[in-house]
């Protein structure tokens, strides 16, 4: 048999302005200085108009003094302090309030979205009604609603509402105890540190035993009497150094206390019970996702229904359940700018108001303000991809 | 025959037993009732706990949004427990007071027959497009994406020559800027949207590295710092003489915005159209575009609708904060009702917020069913 030599195959001949290669490179040429031409646009329009108005360029002001007051500072803050300084009071704030609100959001939430899986129709229908209610209205009607018509129709200091724990709450907000650190504190401070370090011991400890001989340790209840047991024993015996401030009900007034103002009651409350809704759907989701077949599977291996939770469904569900958890944190993080609605001295309401209104330099602001909320969403989606790659099912 | 012992000993029935009575509470009520509320203590409690509270508020909130509330009112003074000597419920009358100032803002009140026309444009082309049964589609969306819009900006903001009086925009104001942002929003996203989803998804590396920066940058900052930036930084940009419109800026922040996450909601559904569609275009010899226009879109945003309608809800929802950079929106307008000094009283916001919760409610929880059905129907589409 003869072999035939293929003849070789040459491309065909193409006009050169239909070669893919030579288009893509057109148009990537194209978008690139359509892209500098808009931002030289922009840029050049910018230094004429800021020029026109007579406003200062670059981030000198950050030395300046601020010359106003703001009326929530966690660090020590006067109108005499630098914009850098309320820079700072104002991102605190945003990180108080967001912290607040993501601790009790995810604890209604979870119950809730619990609550709307049970199997008793009323408790699941008047779940449901709370999520679809709080889905579906905007985030800044809720807070108008908790700061304007419910905590602004609150008594006057001297009709105090008076609610167990030595809480009361007025027109003026909400007055809760305030602890108060004595010299010895920094022991408690250790003992817990400590705690934690044995605690982790134990569970490793309980896992390499169970892994060697089978055998179990009651770890978890071990870690927890160790967590709860050795502070309140350094702080016995350290002689209480905790004081309590307690606010006293005056005449007329409430006297001692820390005051949390209407306004951060407001955003958290608002913040917390919206959110509330969506971590409840995504609750919800993720024990849907876990098919039946994975819990009547461990009841067949013999696990308990303690443990058919734990070692079986939640470890499954939780895969589901963070990535859109973690969302929701960082949309609440977003959204506790809306501060600037009710006047809560958030980062937006500092920088890109007040700051913003009183040096005119509006570029700069902005960016700084879009920079901070920036790193956020960057952190969350570095935490997201780290998570995501450990429980990452493996497979064959 | 009868029952026997079988030889290895066990029982052995070999006669039939007899039709028997269903075991008692099977089914109905009673039975659904102790599984379904009573089935254990805890279930117990809580069902109790439940039914009471819900007794303990319903009656309350019944009575004050319905059975006494203040249906027609000149002032505040109308509402006022105090000065009518008993109980009163939610203050309705200041809401229909302020009926016309919530709905148009303050458009001229001879002009707001446009205003009205608007509404029924947007209604009617909204249903054309979500309607599933409704016929022309095509046309439909021409009509929605371009007639729809230049018809009714001609319509708001007057044409002297064809007799329709120019209305600025600043007296535009309350349910109209609200509808008018969330259109504008949704008709500029989808196909900025797609664009920025189909440059993410595309081989050429600049063009997609500008669209993930577009695309993530928007994504991570919170609404209102984009429309600080289009309200104090966008005049900046443009020169001095061009001095853009208050709303005009807001709109074009809010279109950026959504088109960023528009954008990756078309990007979940190019994603999940099978490889084999895209190989099939091209040993078809379509282009890009034509494989786009004709084969991949199609498809993938018929797959992403519930997510584009829930993205909608989103924008829908966020309009409220164009309040903050001084845009008159629903929100906003009753907001500045509840400040008129006629009306200044404590009680006042409860009843103007719950309107208010009522109004956005019935929009979002209708756009959010119409998710529900159209997603159920696409699974059933898909299922062989």
């Amino acid at each position: 048999m003869s072999t035939q030599a293929i003849p070789r195959h040459e491309s065909p001949k193409v006009v050169f302005y239909n070669d893919p290669k030579i288009r893509s490179l057109f148009f990537q040429f194209i978008l690139l200085a359509a892209v500098i031409a808009l931002f030289w646009f922009a840029y050049d329009n910018t230094l004429a108009n800021l020029k026109k108005r007579n406003i200062a360029q670059g981030f000198g002001f950050w030395n300046v003094e601020a010359g106003f007051d703001i009326s929530q500072t966690l660090i020590s803050y006067s109108a005499a302090s630098t914009y850098g300084r309320a820079f700072l009071v104002g991102l605190l704030n945003t990180l108080l309030v967001s912290g607040l609100s993501i601790f009790f959001a995810t604890v209604i939430g979870v119950i809730i979205g619990v609550l709307r899986l049970s199997k008793n129709w009323v408790v699941s229908r008047l779940a449901g009604f709370y999520i679809e209610l709080f889905r579906n209205i905007p985030l800044l009607l809720v807070l108008y609603f908790w700061y304007g018509a419910v905590l602004s129709s609150l008594p006057e200091p001297r009709d105090s509402i008076a609610i167990p724990g030595d809480i009361w709450l007025n027109s003026r907000g909400l007055l809760v105890p305030r602890p108060v650190i004595l010299d010895q504190f920094w022991l408690v401070g250790w003992s817990i540190v400590l705690a934690l370090g044995v605690a982790v011991a134990i569970t490793r400890y309980a896992r390499r035993r169970q892994a060697e001989t089978g055998r179990r340790l009651p770890a978890g209840w071990l870690s927890t009497l160790v967590m709860i047991g050795l502070p309140l024993i350094v702080y016995f015996a350290a002689g209480q150094p905790l004081g309590l401030d307690l606010p006293v009900k005056g005449r007329f007034n409430i006297n001692g206390g820390l005051n949390l103002a209407p306004e951060l009651v407001a955003m958290v409350v608002g913040l917390s019970t919206y959110t509330a809704a969506f971590i409840a759907e995504a609750v919800r989701a993720g024990v849907v996702a876990v098919s039946k077949g994975q819990t009547e599977a461990a009841h067949s291996l013999g696990l308990t229904d303690g443990q058919t939770l734990r070692l079986v469904i939640m470890p499954q569900a939780l895969r589901v359940i963070v990535p859109p958890l973690n969302s929701e944190f960082l949309s609440l993080t977003k959204n506790s700018s809306l501060g600037v609605s009710i006047g809560y001295p958030d980062l937006v309401n500092v920088f890109t108001g007040t700051v913003l209104n009183q040096t005119g330099q509006a570029v700069e602001m902005v960016s700084v303000t879009m920079l901070v909320y920036l790193s956020f969403s960057l952190l969350t989606s570095a935490f997201m991809n780290w998570f995501n790659t450990r429980v990452a099912l493996v497979e064959r | 025959m009868t029952d026997a012992i079988s030889p290895s000993g066990a029982f052995v029935r070999s006669t039939v037993i007899g039709e028997q009575r269903p075991p008692h509470r099977v089914s109905g009520p009673v039975l659904w009732i102790r599984e379904n509320l009573f089935s254990s203590l805890l279930n117990s409690v809580l069902t109790l706990v439940f039914v009471a509270s819900v007794l303990w508020v319903l009656p309350g909130l019944i009575r004050f949004m319905f059975i006494t509330p203040v249906w027609v009112a000149e002032s505040s003074k109308d509402c006022s427990a105090d000065l009518l000597k008993h109980p009163v419920g939610a203050c309705w009358g200041f809401v229909n007071a302020h009926l016309g100032y919530l709905f148009y803002g303050q458009y001229p009140a001879v002009e707001r027959w446009r205003v009205d026309i608007f509404y029924a444009l947007e209604a009617l082309g909204l249903i054309w497009i979500l309607a599933p049964k409704a016929p022309f589609k095509p046309a439909g969306l021409v009509f929605f994406f371009l007639i729809f819009p230049i018809a009714g900006f001609i319509l708001l903001s007057g044409m002297t020559s064809i007799g329709l009086a120019t209305v600025q925009t600043h007296y535009w104001g309350g349910f109209l800027v609200t509808i008018v942002i969330s259109t504008v929003g949704i008709v500029a996203s989808l196909p900025i949207g797609v664009l920025l989803a189909l440059g993410r998804r595309s081989k050429m590396p600049i063009s997609r590295l500008v669209c993930v920066i577009m695309i993530e940058f928007v994504r991570g900052v919170p609404l209102i710092t984009v429309l600080f930036m289009a309200n104090v930084m966008f005049p900046l940009f443009v020169p001095e003489g061009w001095r853009p419109d208050s709303l005009l800026r807001v709109l074009v922040g809010v279109g950026f915005f959504s088109a960023a996450y528009m954008a990756e909601a078309v990007r979940g559904g190019l994603q999940a159209i099978p490889r084999g569609q895209y190989e099939a275009a091209q040993a078809l010899g379509l282009g890009y575009w034509q494989m786009m226009i004709k084969i991949i879109l199609p498809q993938a945003l018929k797959i992403v609708i519930p997510n584009i309608v829930n993205n909608f809800i989103g924008l829908f929802k966020d309009t409220t904060l164009v309040a903050i950079v001084g845009i008159f929106d629903f929100l906003r307008t009753i907001q500045a009702s509840l400040s008129d000094p006629n009306w200044r009283s404590a009680e006042m916001p409860l009843a103007a917020y719950l309107f208010a919760a009522f109004i956005y409610f019935i929009f979002c929880y209708g756009m959010a069913r119409y998710s529900l059905s159209m997603e159920r129907r696409l699974q059933t589409g898909n299922r062989h």
